[in-house]
């Protein structure tokens, strides 16, 4: 796997834009412990964005794209919106869909994949916004669900429409008064992670991305479910600092403040029972792997 | 037989398909020159000769020979660098021959690079930056490269010629099929044969 497929034809290489030769020299295809640590050390898979200065979705694209257990072979399907803006930017498949058809999209994918590559591991990873998972898309997010499609659904949640000037959505907090939706939400939040969990999604996860270790951990946690046992379901808080008012440097803060145990982005997790089982035994399988490397290194050194 | 010939543009901002005007694909052996179908012989001398003519002749490398993904790509790499190199070889002073690859068809939005890159989503910006008045794709899957024929068609004068590894290019103004190392070295060697019998346009411009 990894870098032995992305070679570069030597007879032109020089040619080659430098931004590909980094790729194909220093990016972390094929690392067994990828992460976030990563960042700003090796090439990474997504290195510009056109997103807006400071947005947390783009943190959130950065941290996604480090933790990816097998990128070189992970397929991401995206729906219109902010992420459809940075996918083209982003050095793993995608697929773009249709506005809300990303879950439909993804179960053709996952199931052509599994035919066409039966001996390879094959990851698909839906990254949509609040509206294309929970408005126009909820048809097809629960559909994939009660169908136990072994993919990961990763919601970016800002609470609104945000490229399209703050329409409301079923994410959106009650009360909220935004520029498209000057009434303020009549209705509480829609409660996604208790139905992904109803549904039969086997890791729930619902936080902020104010903490890198934490977002590698579940998004690995949840490819991870979904590539052995069932659907798994991500909503990340990534507020859209114009949206809300918020200067650049404020994501961050926003965050921080909404992920409090009394607020509506506290940590919230839900694993079934088959899904603990295999978390387990992954974790001591990488507990056994590190011990080992750490004994490998140890000896080179004496 | 259609009376649509497929010409330098620019054809404006629609440019019909050239498929939708009657143009039809040559058969094995064969090529076609403005949307007629010609013996492949003289389609490479006639691709020979447009290289010849152009002030900026230009080869559009693309992802299928850019990434090495068998040994087949990366003979057909070592065969356009060698066409490149003839073309330097051959071309005469004030002439400018261009290597410019397309590695991938992301739409790369605001940040293309038109001195470095080419994509298929906006191909005449690197055509316009440098002034390309004579070039050929080369490994470009067929979608793409139809969309950017298109768009060059549309926008820009240049000559487009296709080395097409299927079954060739209504949308280009001459087209190839069936693509090889062997046929690309044979149009090096036409090249080759044919350096200093065609007058650079650069040259044709100043005697006037």
């Amino acid at each position: 796997m990894s870098k032995e497929r992305i070679k570069i034809s030597e007879a032109l290489y020089d040619i080659m834009p430098t931004d590909y030769q980094d790729l194909v020299k220093s990016a972390t295809y094929g690392k067994e412990d990828r992460g976030w640590k990563d960042i700003g050390t090796a090439k990474e898979l997504i290195e510009q964005h056109s997103l807006c200065a400071g947005c947390p979705e783009s943190m959130a694209f950065r941290y996604i794209m480090a933790s990816l257990p097998n990128p070189e072979d992970t397929v991401m399907v995206g729906s219109t919106g902010c992420t459809s803006l940075v996918f083209p930017m982003v050095a793993v498949h995608n697929i773009h869909s249709l506005f809300g058809n990303q879950n439909a999209i993804a179960s053709g994918l996952k199931r052509a994949l599994s035919v066409r590559f039966p001996g390879r591991i094959k990851d698909v990873v839906v990254l949509a916004g609040d509206g294309a998972t929970v408005d126009i898309g909820l048809d097809m997010t629960l559909q994939s669900w009660f169908r136990q499609e072994k993919f990961t659904t990763i919601c970016f949640d800002n609470e609104l429409y945000a490229n399209t000037g703050g329409q409301e959505s079923g994410l959106m907090q009650k009360g909220f008064v935004a520029k498209m939706a000057p009434v303020g939400k009549q209705f509480e939040k829609v409660r996604l992670p208790e139905i992904a969990r109803e549904s039969g999604c086997h890791y729930v996860v619902q936080c902020t991305v104010s903490k890198p270790s934490l977002v590698e951990k579940v998004v690995k946690n949840a490819v991870y479910v979904a590539r052995e046992i069932g659907p798994t379901y991500l909503q990340l808080y990534t507020p859209c600092i114009l949206e809300i008012g918020k200067n650049s440097m404020e994501g961050l803060q926003e965050m921080r403040d909404s992920e409090k145990p009394t607020e509506r982005f506290a940590y919230k997790e839900f694993v079934s029972e088959p899904a603990k089982q295999l978390l387990a035994e992954i974790a001591a399988k990488e507990k056994e792997r590190k011990a080992a490397a750490k004994q490998l290194t140890g000896q080179a050194q004496a | 037989m259609s009376t649509y010939r497929v010409l330098p543009g620019p054809e404006h901002f629609l440019p019909p398909a050239a498929a939708s005007m009657g143009i039809r694909l040559p058969n094995p052996g064969e090529a076609h020159i403005h949307g007629v179908i010609v013996p492949e012989e003289q389609a490479y001398e006639e691709a020979a000769r447009q290289f010849l003519m152009a002030k900026v002749p230009t080869i559009f490398p693309g992802p299928l020979v850019l990434w090495a993904w068998n040994e087949k790509a990366a003979k057909k790499a070592t065969a356009v660098r060698h066409l490149f190199e003839t073309l330097k070889e051959c071309v005469q002073p004030g002439q400018k021959p261009m290597l410019i690859p397309m590695p991938d068809y992301r739409p790369k939005y605001p940040k293309i690079n038109p001195e470095i890159e080419i994509n298929p989503n906006h191909p005449n910006l690197t055509i316009w930056h440098n002034k390309i008045d004579c070039c050929m794709f080369v490994g470009v899957h067929c979608h793409q490269a139809n969309l950017s024929l298109k768009i060059i068609r549309g926008g820009t004068s240049c000559y487009t010629i296709a080395m097409c590894a299927q079954a060739g290019h209504e949308d280009a103004m001459l087209s190839f099929r069936d693509a090889s190392v062997d046929k690309i070295m044979k149009l090096a060697e036409t090249i080759k044969r044919l350096k200093g019998t065609v007058e650079p346009r650069l040259s044709a411009a100043k005697s006037h």
